[in-house]
């Protein structure tokens, strides 16, 4: 009893110090001296603005900064329910290097916050750097993809892929500024930012107020290109060109589900060359199926801009002949089908739009244009559906997605062999929680599904023939297959075999708005109810908090090392394109 | 916020709901209206756009019924809800990294009806319309609807 007596005063004790303003960037935060951001402060209460006080390094900030920040006496939350008082100073750049301690106070409030603006090396170390994304890329997908691709004899693999030969340089924690948890925003903007963010912000700092377009900004590495550089940019991807990963490389939103608005911010950064999906975005409203809200026609407007147009696979292939100055390919209405679907099962929306390319082909036509600018160029490529693919834990579909990953990454090393000057980075953004732990073998004796997984030594070997020696499988339904299993997910039902019809729906909402197992799989001969054990509003399998592993080869390869937060890889990058170099 | 006290707001709710069945059963006219498939509604299928198929402008301004599966509402009130093709298995109104199939039809209640359970195939009667419109109040854009619909478990 006294300890809770105890516990509930240091609690109370705890809550009256938390009554400290919060800064953004945050304390700790690494900057690219010379990139533009954005200085916000919020306080807890409203103040007065002569009782504010912002120093840095000791010196009002005015004399550093070189600008006075907006005040803002009252910002307002939901239902006009006031706030606090707020400090905004936009597109603020810090043009030395060095340590900057930010000291905030007006009347209790106080806080302090370190940032370390840094500079780069003089002389880029690489002229190019590919770097390639596969969504949720975990261990168990490439262990997955080399086995089901490869094969394995008395315990070796019976061949590498391309990524096999790229070394692992260093983990990466892929935490978010308000979570341990995170997602494809927060992670791939930290990539492309050197900042890190809350659960879905993109090239923003999350703050207090509910508008979605007016938090605190940071750098992309595609503004920073164009600030520094005339360097060409490229961004390819299976998903809509809108979802978040593509999108962290130019966008600035709290809410990556601000779509209609990342086309516009791509627009505005206009990618040399941009591949993907999602076109009912780039539709004015009138057009039959658009998504957008306002009249606004970027088919036309990105076509005004120089861009050729390509919208299957035929008219990819004769963009790689395109003279004109940049390349939109916009090959689904929404996400590309994933590989299995495409090429293999026709499934999924592949009869609506049967001429859609694969990964390989975008990177091979976005390198072919990317590299006739003598001035180099930064590539983003990202396998989206290993991700896409992994939340409804539909294993076969990632694995063959995480095969055509590899088969990217071969493309980018092909061209580094005779590209020497290009950086390659292979990584994820995050991972899933998701391990190999056997095979099914349907011989096995019985009718209960269950009692044919293999675990230790009854695993043995899958038996996945690729005959035509394309990489894949030649049929993903083979006797003896590997056996994925997630640690996590909804209510459903495993039924052991791969989904032939379209990709698995494992849970369906109900009229409680929980999550229920997907009935349309009870009857699978052998299938058994697995209890979902996250909570019933979650509809599918989560991420996982592990770290992610970086690979990387080529020149600047040597800055990754060890463990290192997500935002520190961008500091690798912009180190090997020497963005903060010294001006003369 | 609602001042109404839960359980009596509940027990009338639910009343209207159980007024609402029989009527609702009578009020559906055994084949008075066409009905029209999901893979009837667009004749192109295209990268830059769709197009209405002929039966959707022939149809507009007539009661139609449509055979879907109701999608998670947005909000237990709303007045609308989105029909598919397919259950979704994702909630674009709850989850940001998910989002609708190009083919909904947007289903405007003539009277508010208690939502069903979401994988359960329901049939859509309504007053077929096309053409972009916005929610005014969830903003949400859609290019077919039903309006004045009510819906049976199919």
């Amino acid at each position: 009893m006294r300890k809770l007596i105890l516990a509930l005063a240091s609690a109370t004790v705890l809550a009256g110090a938390a009554n400290a303003a919060t800064v953004y960037p945050i304390d700790r935060a690494t900057i690219l001296v010379g990139s533009p951001f954005d200085f916000k402060v919020e306080f807890d209460a409203v103040v007065k603005p002569e009782d504010v006080k912002v120093t840095v390094n000791g010196q009002d900030y005015e004399a550093v900064f070189g600008k006075k920040a907006e005040f803002v006496a009252e910002e307002k939350g939901a239902e006009d329910m006031v706030l606090g008082s707020a400090l905004t100073l936009r597109g603020l750049t810090i043009a030395t290097a060095g340590d900057y301690k930010v000291e905030v106070t007006a009347g209790s409030e106080t806080k302090s916050v370190n940032w370390d603006v840094y500079g780069t090396a003089t002389e880029a170390k690489a002229k190019n750097i590919i770097f390639l994304v596969a969504d949720g890329l975990s261990v168990a997908h490439r262990t997955g993809a080399r086995i089901m691709s490869k094969g394995m004899t008395e315990g070796k693999a019976n061949g590498r892929l391309a990524m096999d030969d790229i070394p692992p340089v260093a983990f990466i924690g892929t935490s978010s500024t308000h979570s341990i948890a995170t997602d494809s925003a927060n992670t791939m903007s930290a990539y492309m930012t050197g900042h890190k963010s809350r659960v879905n912000a993109l090239g923003v700092y999350a703050d207090r107020t509910p508008a979605s377009l007016d938090d605190p900004k940071v750098e992309t590495i595609a503004e920073a290109l164009r600030r520094t550089t005339t360097k060409s940019i490229g961004i390819v991807t299976t998903s809509e060109v809108e979802d978040a990963t593509p999108a962290a490389v130019v966008s600035h939103t709290r809410k990556r589900a601000d779509k209609e608005q990342i086309v516009g911010m791509l627009f505005d950064v206009k990618p040399d060359v941009l591949f993907g999906g999602g076109s009912v975005y780039f539709l004015g409203k009138d057009t039959p199926g658009s998504k957008r809200k306002d009249d606004k026609d970027y088919i036309a407007e990105f076509k005004n801009a120089g861009y050729a147009l390509a919208t299957d696979k035929t008219e990819l292939a004769a963009l790689s002949g395109s003279n004109q100055d940049k390349l939109l390919g916009l090959f689904h209405t929404a996400n590309l089908d994933v590989t299995l679907d495409r090429e293999f099962l026709k499934k999924g929306t592949v009869d609506k739009l049967p001429n859609q390319p694969g990964l390989v082909e975008m990177t091979k036509v976005a390198l072919d244009k990317l590299s006739k600018n003598p001035e180099g160029f930064f590539l983003v490529v990202e396998a989206a559906s290993v991700d896409k693919m992994s939340h409804p834990l539909d294993w076969d579909r990632a694995l063959v997605e995480t095969i055509e990953f590899d088969k990217a990454v071969g493309v980018a090393r092909e061209f580094a062999a005779s590209n020497p000057d290009t950086l390659i980075v292979v990584t994820g953004d995050h991972t899933h929680g998701v391990g190999i732990i056997g095979t099914v073998d349907d011989e096995k004796p019985g009718d209960e599904m269950r009692q044919k997984v293999g675990t230790y030594d009854e695993a043995g070997f899958p038996n996945y023939e690729d005959k035509n020696g394309d990489g894949y499988p030649d049929r993903i339904d083979v006797s003896r297959r590997l056996f994925l299993s997630a640690n996590n997910g909804p209510d459903h039902y495993e039924t052991f075999r791969p989904k032939l019809d379209g990709p698995f729906v494992p849970a369906v909402q109900n009229e409680a708005k929980e999550y229920v197992a997907n009935e349309a799989y009870k009857d699978v001969p052998g299938a058994v109810f697995v209890q979902g054990n996250i909570p019933k509003d979650g509809d599918t399998g989560v991420h996982a908090v592990d770290d992610i592993v970086l690979q990387a080869i080529g020149p600047g390869s040597e800055g990754f090392r060890g463990y290192m937060e997500q935002s520190d890889v961008y500091r690798v990058l912009v180190d090997a394109f020497a963005l903060g170099a010294p001006k003369e | 916020m609602t001042e109404t006290h839960p359980a009596f707001f509940n027990r009338r709710r639910m009343l209207c709901a159980l007024a609402a069945l029989p009527t609702l059963a009578l009020a559906r006219p055994a084949l008075a209206s066409d009905t029209l498939g999901f893979g009837e509604l667009y004749k192109k299928f295209g990268i830059l756009g769709l197009e209405f198929s002929d039966k959707v402008k022939r149809l507009a301004g007539q009661e139609v019924t449509v055979k879907g599966f109701m999608a998670p509402p947005l909000k237990a009130e709303a007045d609308f809800f989105v029909l598919t093709e397919i259950p979704m298995s994702l909630c674009p109104f709850c989850s940001s990294d998910a989002d609708w199939p190009d083919n909904i039809l947007v289903v405007y209640l003539a009277r508010k009806q208690t939502f069903v359970q979401f994988n359960a195939p329901i049939e859509a009667q309504g007053v077929l319309e096309y053409g972009s419109w916005i929610d005014p109040d969830t903003g949400f854009v859609s290019q077919l609807r039903l309006r004045e619909a009510a819906f049976n478990t199919a």
